[in-house]
């Protein structure tokens, strides 16, 4: 193979890795470099740099060091048996890019997976190096994101969560079933064995920096995971309660949920046609009920439709909800509690937040209502104001169409 | 009339200490004349009434009030002055007014602090160093800007924290900043002609923000909310946006069209194997309910070569017991047909709607129940991919739960029988016919004769179709 130069690898090993949904940079511990020494700052809150035509936040330089893989997984593009072109960096050059393209402004720091060569202990060392490098040699302060390979030493993996702000392993498919199919060589228990190590290293880390200030930090942003949706058979339903169980267990911050797309040189056995998008959307939006709006997964569940168990695409699942279980409606803004008005849809934590303050001040009208929140439209049929009741509105059958977006036809599929 | 001015668009100081001493003078706001250095004041006549001294009667407000005023004063609106003051007067009677987000003037004063924030975040994200070196050979990083607001001196600290130990400018038409690597200089207002034309380093980047891109996802819009057009013209990689946007469908049709042309030579894995990948994963399925009383999934079953694809409807009693599709009475009347159509049944694939038995339990006897559309729904998948896989020339469906399950409606038998038609989604071709159950359940001999014999040709037709 003729010598390719960083560019030329860049463009290989960049698009190695945009499979991986997360680019977030957020959620760290607040780092600055203003004693002159080092590069780099963190803010708690992430900023994502660029936005590319995919709608994806471009945050972090994320690369992998190599594609070359001995897995086989089938829904990978980096997977043995692929044609793909492969490459890998070394360490140094990972660590001149991150800091050049940090220098510019143009990333908040590195989000670093590999393929599997070697061994995992190989592989991991040499992801390890690459935030030991620029840690120490480089003082560097910015954002690191290590994947961290399943069954790698223990120390290894140690290691990576004291460099790293953030570490992942990803789950892969939602069921066993589709683990197996799909990713042969990969074990849902090693997977979740090694998160399961994950978590009790940054609670006993947490818990010692509570004690002693000088304690190392370990992985401060956590550890997330990702699910690739529509390659397996399972429902939206399916999902929902693997991912609050894997919130449950392993405390992690975030679940990614990935549509499975078109890869090129796809294997024989993944599914030739994507799932909708909007499928992947609901299920963000089922997340955020379960995280931020008090909704316990079978409240989620019961949103979708009973005999496929999926998520209803033409409209949001707290619409879903609301729309099968109208006897919780109309809400009453003036008096009800935050959990009830959380229920409410087409209001978000902060409009019930800014409910819940104002009308200690005034009655709230269905004017008020309209200032406080995004829209009033999609709000009215489900509450009652001062000046307002809707006429047993949520007993109508046809409350859906007053409610619900128009569809925008073959714009869902490529814009949606 | 009172006019006050101040120092800066951004003078917050200034502002607040005039507002505090015409506030606790009891000043209204209608009074007041609120500008930014020399402009013009004689637009209202006569001499302005001079700004009391701040007084002892100066009385505190709430944090809340603060922090939003302190993004407001950055906001481009000329008005920002009057109304932070109205609102200031206002919070002598009502000190909480802040929290009653439904009253008007919070509201807009909310809506400019947001704006301000906004403007900032965006500066932080979207900022561009380019890299000189000046003949000494020391780094320099000098970017061009331009803010929506006057939000640059409050953004300084953000660039002083994270490049603290390198020297760098900022240029805004506004106002221009520069760190010494010890110390934040301020000079005046920029042009872009004065910041440096390129930097090696931008086509790297380039090629990383082209390669990031997944062009399976379109998504345009939501590009465009979080990186509005007005940025773009300083940010090297959007230049590269249309041309993207331009060759993503191309690029994903090419990925499915290799896809395609794999699975027919076998590339990329074996079809075999995955065909019995998929059994296996099927064999764990919960899609819906029927698992439950079911003994096993009954998958489909033939060579993963086969040109020909029989769809059921689901397993009967003996096939949910057998796990093999086809093997109870209407199995043997369609083995039957199959052989005087002059089929060679070893050479079809057949398979099921709903892959697992749905009965009622009457006394000890299991009576076959119809599949719902829920169930036909949830069990497309597999049909899915059984189809994609085997990429039969010719699906037939017998009966209507299986026309269901191909063509996603519902479909009336008798009316759309015995031609042949394009299954959607490029899956060949298809055709329809009844159950062979549908035999077995006829009393009248003669007319079991006849429909049977009408069985019979429509196999041989569709058979004779696919050529």
């Amino acid at each position: 193979m003729a010598q390719l130069d960083t560019r030329e690898k860049l463009a290989i090993l960049a698009d190695a890795a945009k499979y991986d949904a997360s680019c977030a940079s957020s959620g760290t511990a607040k780092r600055n470099s203003r004693d002159g020494k080092g590069i780099g700052s963190t803010e708690g809150m992430g900023i994502c740099h660029a936005y590319a035509p995919d709608g994806r936040c471009i945050s972090l330089l994320k690369i992998l060091l190599t594609n070359s893989c001995i897995f086989d997984c089938h829904y990978c593009i980096n997977r043995k048996s692929s044609n793909v072109r492969r490459a890998r960096f070394t360490a140094d050059e990972v660590v001149r890019l991150t800091l050049s393209f940090y220098k510019r402004n143009y990333i908040e720091g590195l989000f670093l997976s590999s393929g599997i060569i070697g061994s995992s202990n190989y592989t991991m060392e040499q992801l390890v190096e690459v935030a030991r490098s620029l840690r120490e040699d480089h003082d560097f302060r910015g954002y690191i994101h290590l994947k961290t390979i399943p069954d790698a030493d223990p120390e290894l993996v140690h290691k990576a969560g004291l460099y790293a702000d953030r570490v992942s392993i990803n789950v892969e498919l939602p069921t066993s079933g589709g683990l197996k199919r799909l990713a042969p060589e990969k074990s849902e228990a090693r997977i979740e064995g090694a998160m399961g190590d994950m978590k009790s290293a940054i609670v006993e880390t947490g818990d010692a920096t509570k004690r002693f200030k000088s304690a190392p930090r370990f992985a401060p942003a956590g550890q997330s995971t990702q699910m690739i949706v529509g390659a397996d058979a399972a429902t939206d339903g399916d999902i929902v309660r693997k991912a609050s169980t894997l919130y449950d267990r392993f405390g992690l911050r975030r679940v990614y949920y990935s549509a499975f797309s078109p890869i090129p040189d796809a294997s024989a056995v993944l599914p030739l046609q994507r799932p909708p998008l909007m499928r992947e959307h609901r299920l963000y939006q089922s997340d955020w009920l379960m995280r931020f709006y008090d909704y316990q997964p079978a409240e989620v569940v019961a949103a979708a439709d009973p005999a496929t168990g999926m998520l209803p695409l033409d409209i949001d699942p707290k619409l879903a909800w609301a729309l099968r279980f109208r006897e919780h409606f109309p809400v009453d803004v003036n008096r009800a509690p935050r959990e009830r008005l959380l229920r409410v849809p087409g209001l978000g934590v902060k409009a019930v937040d800014r409910i819940v303050a104002a009308r200690r001040w005034r009655r709230l009208r269905l004017d008020d209502v309209a200032r406080l929140t995004v829209s009033i439209a999609k709000v009215r049929p489900f509450v009652i104001a001062e000046d307002w009741r809707p006429v047993a509105l949520t007993d109508r059958a046809e409350l859906k169409p007053l409610v619900a977006p128009r569809p925008k036809a073959q714009q869902m599929e490529l814009f949606g | 009339m009172r006019v006050v001015t101040l120092a800066s668009a951004d003078d917050f100081d200034g502002w607040r200490d005039a507002a505090r001493a015409l506030a606790a003078a009891s000043v209204p706001p209608d009074d007041v004349v609120w500008q930014v250095g020399e402009a013009a004041t004689d637009l209202f006549g006569g001499a302005p009434t001079p700004v009391p001294e701040a007084g002892a009667t100066a009385f505190s407000v709430s944090r809340l009030f603060l922090d939003t005023a302190r993004n407001v004063a950055l906001h481009s609106a000329p008005e920002r002055w009057a109304l932070l003051y109205t609102a200031l007067s206002r919070l002598r009677t009502a000190p909480r007014l802040m929290e009653d987000g439904a009253d008007p003037l919070v509201r807009r004063l909310e809506g400019l602090a947001k704006a301000v924030r906004r403007d900032i975040h965006k500066m932080r994200a979207f900022v561009r160093f380019r890299q000189l070196v000046d003949p000494d050979g020391a780094e320099r990083y000098v970017a061009w800007f331009e803010p929506e607001h006057h939000i640059v001196r409050a953004n300084a600290t953000f660039f002083v924290n994270r490049f603290a130990g390198m020297r760098w400018s900022i240029l805004t038409p506004e106002v221009t900043i520069h760190w010494t690597g010890e110390r934040l200089e301020e000079g005046p207002g920029a042009t872009r002609a004065e910041a440096p034309e390129g930097d090696p380093v931008e086509e790297v980047w380039k090629t990383y923000y082209a390669s990031i891109f997944n062009p399976a996802r379109l998504k345009v819009g939501a590009m465009v909310k979080e990186m509005p057009r007005k940025y773009w013209k300083n940010m090297p990689e959007t230049a590269l946006v249309p041309a993207l946007i331009a060759g993503a469908q191309a690029r994903e049709s090419g990925m499915i069209e290799q896809a395609r042309t794999n699975l027919g030579s076998g590339i990329g894995g074996n079809i075999e194997t995955a065909w019995a990948a998929l059994r296996d994963e099927a064999a764990g399925c919960t899609r819906c309910p029927l698992y439950k009383d079911a003994t096993q999934t009954v998958f489909g079953e033939g060579p993963v070569d086969a040109r020909l694809m029989f769809v059921g409807e689901q397993p009967g009693d003996q096939e949910d017991l057998a796990g093999k599709p086809f093997v109870g009475p209407a199995g043997q009347v369609f083995d039957r047909a199959l052989g005087e159509a002059g089929v060679d049944r070893s050479t079809v694939y057949v398979t099921n709607a709903v892959k697992h038995f749905k009965f009622e339990q009457r006394g000890k006897r299991r009576i076959h129940s119809k599949p719902g559309a829920g169930e036909i729904e949830a069990c497309r998948w597999w049909i899915e991919q059984e189809q994609m896989l085997i990429r039969p020339k010719m699906t037939v469906a017998l009966g209507a739960t299986a026309a269901r399950a191909l063509l996603g409606r519902t479909v009336t038998i008798s009316r759309e029988r015995g031609r042949a038609f394009e299954l959607p989604g490029d899956g060949g071709m298809g055709w329809i016919t009844v159950h062979p159950s549908f035999l077995l359940r006829l009393p009248d001999e003669a007319a079991k004769r006849e429909e049977y014999a009408r069985f019979v040709e429509d196999l041989r037709a569709a058979a004779a179709a696919m050529d």
